[in-house]
């Protein structure tokens, strides 16, 4: 089957959610939209199950920081259908004082570590996840590393001073 | 703190054992660490503890300008880091909307398919040699060493190749590499014949891996497996297929299904898939001699770094030199995914850039990582050796597991 035009997905979706899901573009003729972690999992099983769209294929989670942002913490989402050869792109924005989203392990057993990394490097709470652990980092450290005030180089370090460089 | 799992088993009556396998053990081929418990020889739960050579490339990647973020993925998936080069190298070429010309494609084909082979190298021989069968390993990676060494005529170094830059290559391919090229062609398909004819109908080798670890295809996808695991499961998802990048939709090749996804399967797509990537290239060798041999790169040189003679002798390349050194040159602010079939399955590159000269978030997909979280649920119930046969066939790479 061919690719499902994004206009099309855009009606599927509107029919469903009303104003619950936002588009906010097409970058590279990749459907992103955006909704609230109330929604979310009733966006992804209705993308999962719905006989057109079939977005079976969990491709990836992951997350991202704006600082500057009102709600700074986002959740990101690419599904992508099989039989249609189409993706889409889900975002989901949370305040920094309140990280939690459902889980989306009830519809994929992939996003299980999926979720499990976006928590180690976010600080994500992904209520209802069967083992929200750290996975890549020490299980000890106490702070979300791809948060941008986090800085790339441990900063009690004595031997890369900038005067030692001239700088 | 986190809650850690109950490695041991507090029971006073309980036979069960507890076995750390790993973190670096011999049969592992990595860094993991599992904590098994066993009952006899069968395991009852597994615990898998990931994250031992982490890097933190995503963080580093924020601060590197594009051209340096290459030898990162160098160090993603190192037994075919031309994927990863390639991959990258597209994902930022589909961001500023750069067009490659053929000849281009084509030679990233070669490399891209040459480092498919030396992957399942790797993997097939090493299945091999995890069932009691030295010999087809020994016999195979010759021919990853004469795999290496066209890499060595193209960019100068083996392992981490860092291949290529952002609209083309850094230099064209020499007689030499072409010349191996071709021995190479003219070599290989013997060893694998015979390395095929050494296990397909081995009676030991297929009682040890006939269904042994068989996943279904709605499990796999579940668990969005990709690559030669997926197909093994008899989906045929191929990215190359699917979504052609780098001119794949001018080459005519197969994409090979297993039925019940066990490691018999995997081994056989393996094998039929380095089949397909001889077919490829030697297709792409031929559609070469149509195009015009001294075109290796795009003609973008707000992007691509000038050669060092022509920045000391030339004004224009040394004010492009160093408007790219010093990410002088504006870039779209928004947000690109793109996606190359690497050996293990879909190696995506989510990139978010805010017009700097460095990405504001780059993510990989890696398929190592996706592909191996499935590894303690379906161990479950199995015996010891064939799980470690299992870890063998899922090809798992350390560096592509923790970034």
């Amino acid at each position: 089957m061919a690719k499902i035009p994004n206009e099309q997905l855009i009606k599927a979706i509107a029919d469903k959610f009303d104003t619950s899901v936002t588009v906010i573009g097409e970058p590279y003729e990749l459907l992103t939209v955006e909704t609230g972690r109330e929604t979310i999992i009733d966006l992804l099983s209705f993308l999962k199950t719905d006989p057109e769209l079939k977005f079976t294929f969990l491709t990836d989670i992951t997350g991202i920081h704006y600082p500057e942002q009102e709600k700074p913490i986002g959740i990101i989402y690419h599904l992508h259908s099989l039989t249609t050869n189409t993706r889409i792109r889900i975002k989901v924005f949370l305040e920094g004082t309140d990280v939690h989203i459902p889980t989306a392990t009830v519809l994929w057993d992939g996003a299980n570590w999926m979720e499990r990394e976006t928590y180690d490097f976010f600080g994500v709470i992904f209520d209802g996840h069967p083992d929200l652990r750290r996975i890549l980092n020490v299980d000890d450290m106490t702070a979300f590393p791809m948060r941008k005030e986090f800085p790339l180089e441990d900063p009690n370090r004595v031997d890369k001073k900038d005067f030692y460089f001239g700088r | 703190m986190q809650n850690h799992p109950v490695y041991t088993d507090n029971d006073p009556q309980s036979e069960l054992s507890t076995l750390n396998l790993g973190p670096t053990h011999p049969a592992t081929h990595g860094v993991f660490q599992n904590v098994l418990q066993l009952d006899g020889e069968r395991i009852v739960s597994g615990v898998s503890t990931i994250g031992y050579i982490h890097r933190a490339f995503e963080k580093i990647a924020e601060h590197r300008p594009f051209y340096q973020i290459t030898p990162l993925t160098d160090r993603l998936n190192y037994c075919s880091s031309p994927i990863n080069n390639m991959g990258w190298h597209m994902t930022v070429e589909k961001l500023l909307n750069i067009q490659t010309p053929k000849r281009v494609d084509y030679l990233r084909v070669i490399v891209m398919e040459l480092a498919r082979i030396a992957d399942h190298i790797i993997c097939n021989g090493v299945l091999g040699v995890d069932t009691g069968a030295f010999t087809g390993f020994l016999y195979m990676m010759e021919h990853r060493e004469a795999i290496y060494e066209i890499y060595e005529e193209v960019c100068g170094s083996r392992l981490t190749t860092n291949i290529g830059r952002i609209g083309g290559f850094e230099r064209n391919f020499n007689s030499r590499a072409f010349d191996k090229l071709r021995a190479f062609l003219k070599n290989f398909p013997k060893t694998l014949k015979e390395f095929e004819s050494l296990f397909n109908r081995n009676r030991i080798f297929v009682d040890r891996t006939r269904d042994v670890a068989a996943v279904s295809a709605e499990t796999a996808l579940s668990y969005s497996w990709t690559g030669p695991l997926l197909r093994a499961a008899g989906v045929d998802y191929d990215v190359r297929a699917m979504n052609p990048y780098s001119s794949y939709e001018d080459f005519d090749f197969e994409v090979p299904v297993g039925d019940n996804g066990d490691v018999y399967s995997r081994f056989l797509v393996r094998n039929e898939e380095m089949w397909q990537s001889l077919r490829i290239i030697e297709q792409a060798l031929a559609k070469l001699d149509k195009e015009p041999s001294d075109i290796f790169h795009a003609d973008v040189p707000e992007f691509y770094l000038p050669p060092k003679e022509e920045v000391y002798n030339n004004m224009e390349a040394l004010i492009y030199h160093f408007k790219i050194v010093m990410g002088e040159i504006p870039t779209p602010t928004t947000e690109v995914y793109h996606s190359v079939e690497g050996a293990n399955g879909e190696l995506g590159f989510y990139l978010v850039n805010d017009g700097g000269r460095s990405p504001y978030r780059l993510h990989f997909r890696r398929p190592s990582f996706i592909n191996y979280q499935m590894y303690a649920p379906m161990s479950r119930g199995m015996l010891l050796s064939d799980a470690i046969i299992n870890m063998s066939s899922l090809n798992v790479i350390a560096g592509e597991l923790d970034a």
